[in-house]
């Protein structure tokens, strides 16, 4: 059933990638900033580039944008090949951190900048641009300077700017992180309804996990110039393939141990499974480790009894912090319950402490 | 309870810190003011007094009169020098600007790591004195000079080439090299101001490197560009020097003018009435450039 809902991008494989980033490098005098990266956009997808400050993510987009060339490798649109093209004659268009509207044209002028300078005919470009404010529910601030404008105003100008081209590619670098959150979450949702609407593809880059869970269709996960991962928010949360992945994405146990004679063994805890003998490391969500008040468990489960040594309410949880003995504390999600104390039993399914590799 | 046990004290602190802070601006803001009353304000009028008055006898008598600004547009010399004047310093100012204009856009888009070495090579020359500029002029410009030898050894010309030196061409030359600067830095500093992201999303919406000047870059420059219009166009109108070392009688300007009735001719009001037409087409310039420096500011 819920595969019904997740946005699946079946696509893919059938239909050739709107976008080829292929083994593409960059490097800045002795740093490297991008190692290899290969990266295939569908068309019509939300895809983000997700990292943290450094991670080579708003490099990589100004790669497609033009804004740099890169070291090593290609990048194809639409079986053209775009990194020898100038940032001018790609079809791309970019949505700024800072929004980068021109201060001395309107808003009405800002939108047009593209359809003027690409010659489009007079009475095109005033009912595009009429549409492109409508769009984003700006009209009635078709002739204020960007100066006059809030930054979420600022926002949906930029966002129109870069539409009314009608790019194959829209690509968005950190367009939100201005912005304080009550108006990011309500931009989040707005942005979301516009690409389902327009159908463009949008590359998005974000340093924000919360928000790429919320938007993406893919998460490309970034770490020191390499992907880490890329799959969908579900998929890089349930199964994530590193630990930095893991700990990335929401919060997790990073469980270090081995596995000897089918057996994994990571502090008290331990748990059959079928592989062969090697030091080992789960991700264990904490919101999958439950309480077992009547102290019997299942087959596939593994019971472990640990002392609470913090509880943190969050409302609708509660965040538990539990010793299992010898000074190994896990973290625990459960469903508030009010205060909990001293010992209880705990179990989890073994099917969801991840393997992940370093 | 806490608010009104409070209430007095704040304001017994202000009014004393309102009549410290008063006391202060005092202070502070006399001596310039005297300055600009002293050094300013009080030759402005004497001059302006002067305009009025006329000589007799060789003494200078306190006679009301338009007389002095009636010789102005009787005699044709006066407009016909003035006109030169103003031609010379267009000459200069667009001069300035076609060198200034690109070498402060070179600087401040396509210099690099160069950037600092490149910057103080333009300002070097403003530490240089005037005087030492107009004389390596005169120098390299003379019918002995560095051109005319190398024209000669190159057997382009056989003999000197006068018009090189005492002409109008020369001082518009020497004062185009002093006042580059002073254009090349105003330019400079508002192309620094433009941030670089718009110039990138100009190119982004489908720009051309050159679209992306006359769109972007230009209107945003346009400040420091009228700024340095206007330092060069001013500073040469009241320029003396320049034609005195190498203008010769053609390259007479008007302040060369001035200069005689307040020294050799003893026309004080003459002089001074040149002197107030001067100041009142400085003045309207300078009203304009700030009307025009608005209307092209987007803050």
């Amino acid at each position: 059933m819920s595969s019904v809902a997740i946005p699946q991008p079946a696509s893919v494989d059938t239909n050739p990638p709107l976008l080829e980033v292929r083994g593409v490098a960059k490097r800045f005098a002795s740093r490297e900033v991008l190692k290899n990266i290969s990266l295939n956009i569908a068309s019509g997808e939300f895809l983000t580039l997700l990292g943290e400050s450094g991670s080579g993510k708003t490099t990589l987009l100004r790669l497609i944008a033009g804004f740099e060339q890169p070291t090593a490798g290609e990048i194809w649109m639409s079986g053209e090949r775009l990194d020898t093209l100038p940032p001018y004659k790609r079809r791309v268009n970019t949505v700024f951190q800072n929004y980068a509207l021109f201060p001395h044209l309107n808003v009405r002028d800002n939108i047009a900048y593209g359809l003027r300078v690409q010659g489009a005919p007079k009475n095109e470009i005033s009912g595009r641009v009429d549409d492109a404010l409508n769009m984003v529910k700006m009209a009635e601030f078709a002739t204020a300077r960007p100066s006059r404008l809030s930054g979420g105003q600022q926002q949906r100008v930029a966002l129109a700017r870069a539409l009314v081209n009608r790019p194959q590619l829209l690509l968005l670098d950190e367009p939100l992180s201005a912005l304080d959150a009550n108006l990011r979450k309500q931009m989040q949702s707005e942005l979301k309804a516009l690409q389902r609407e327009i159908g463009i593809t949008f590359l998005f880059v974000t340093h924000d996990q919360e928000e790429a869970m919320a938007l993406s269709d893919r998460i490309a996960l970034l770490k020191d110039g390499a992907l880490e991962q890329v799959a969908s928010p579900r998929e890089i949360y349930a199964h994530p393939a590193t630990a930095y992945a893991a700990q990335f994405i929401g919060q997790t146990n990073l469980l270090r141990g081995e596995i000897r004679r089918s057996i994994a063994t990571c502090g008290v805890l331990r748990w059959p499974l079928e592989e062969a003998d090697t030091p080992a490391l789960f991700s264990l969500r904490p919101e999958t480790i439950r309480l077992c008040p009547d102290g019997k468990r299942q087959t596939n489960e593994v019971k472990f009894r640990a002392t609470i040594r913090q509880q943190i309410y969050g409302g609708a949880s509660e965040l538990l912090e539990v010793d299992c003995g010898a000074g190994q504390l896990l973290r625990v999600r459960l469903p508030a319950s009010g205060p909990l104390a001293d010992e209880h039993d705990f179990v989890f399914s073994i099917a969801d402490a991840i393997r992940v590799t370093n | 309870m806490i608010s009104s046990s409070l209430s007095p004290m704040p304001s017994a602190s202000q009014t004393d810190f309102a009549m410290y802070s008063r006391a202060y601006k005092t202070i502070v803001s006399t001596p310039p003011l005297l300055w600009v009353a002293l050094f300013l304000l009080l030759p402005y009028a004497l001059m302006f007094a002067h305009s009025f008055w006329a000589v007799q006898d060789g003494v200078i008598v306190h006679h009301w009169s338009l007389s002095n600004y009636q010789k102005l547009l009787t005699n044709s010399l006066y407009a016909d020098v003035l006109f030169r004047t103003m031609r010379i310093a267009a000459s200069v100012m667009l001069c300035s600007l076609l060198l200034g204009y690109p070498l402060a856009y070179c600087l401040s888009f396509h210099s690099g790591q160069r950037k600092e070495l490149l910057y103080q090579l333009v300002i070097v020359p403003l530490w240089v004195s005037y005087l030492v500029r107009g004389y390596a002029w005169k120098t390299i410009l003379g019918s002995e000079g560095v051109l005319n030898g190398f024209l000669q050894y190159a057997h382009i010309t056989h003999e000197p080439v006068s018009f090189l030196l005492y002409s109008p061409f020369a001082v518009v030359l020497m004062l185009t090299h002093i006042y580059t600067p002073f254009v090349f830095l105003p330019i400079y500093a508002s192309l620094e101001h433009i941030p670089r992201p718009l110039v990138e999303a100009s190119q982004d919406l489908g720009a051309s490197p050159a679209s992306t000047f006359f769109r972007v870059i230009l209107p945003l420059s346009m400040p420091g560009l009228l700024a340095g219009a206007t330092f060069a166009f001013v500073l040469s109108l009241g320029d003396f020097l320049a034609p005195l070392l190498v203008g010769g009688s053609s390259g007479t300007m008007i302040a060369n003018i001035v200069q005689t009735l307040f020294g050799a001719t003893y026309d004080w009001p003459l002089g001074a009435a040149i002197s107030v037409c001067i100041l009142l087409i400085t003045l309207s310039l300078l009203f304009l450039t700030e009307r025009l420096e608005k209307r092209w500011s987007f803050k």
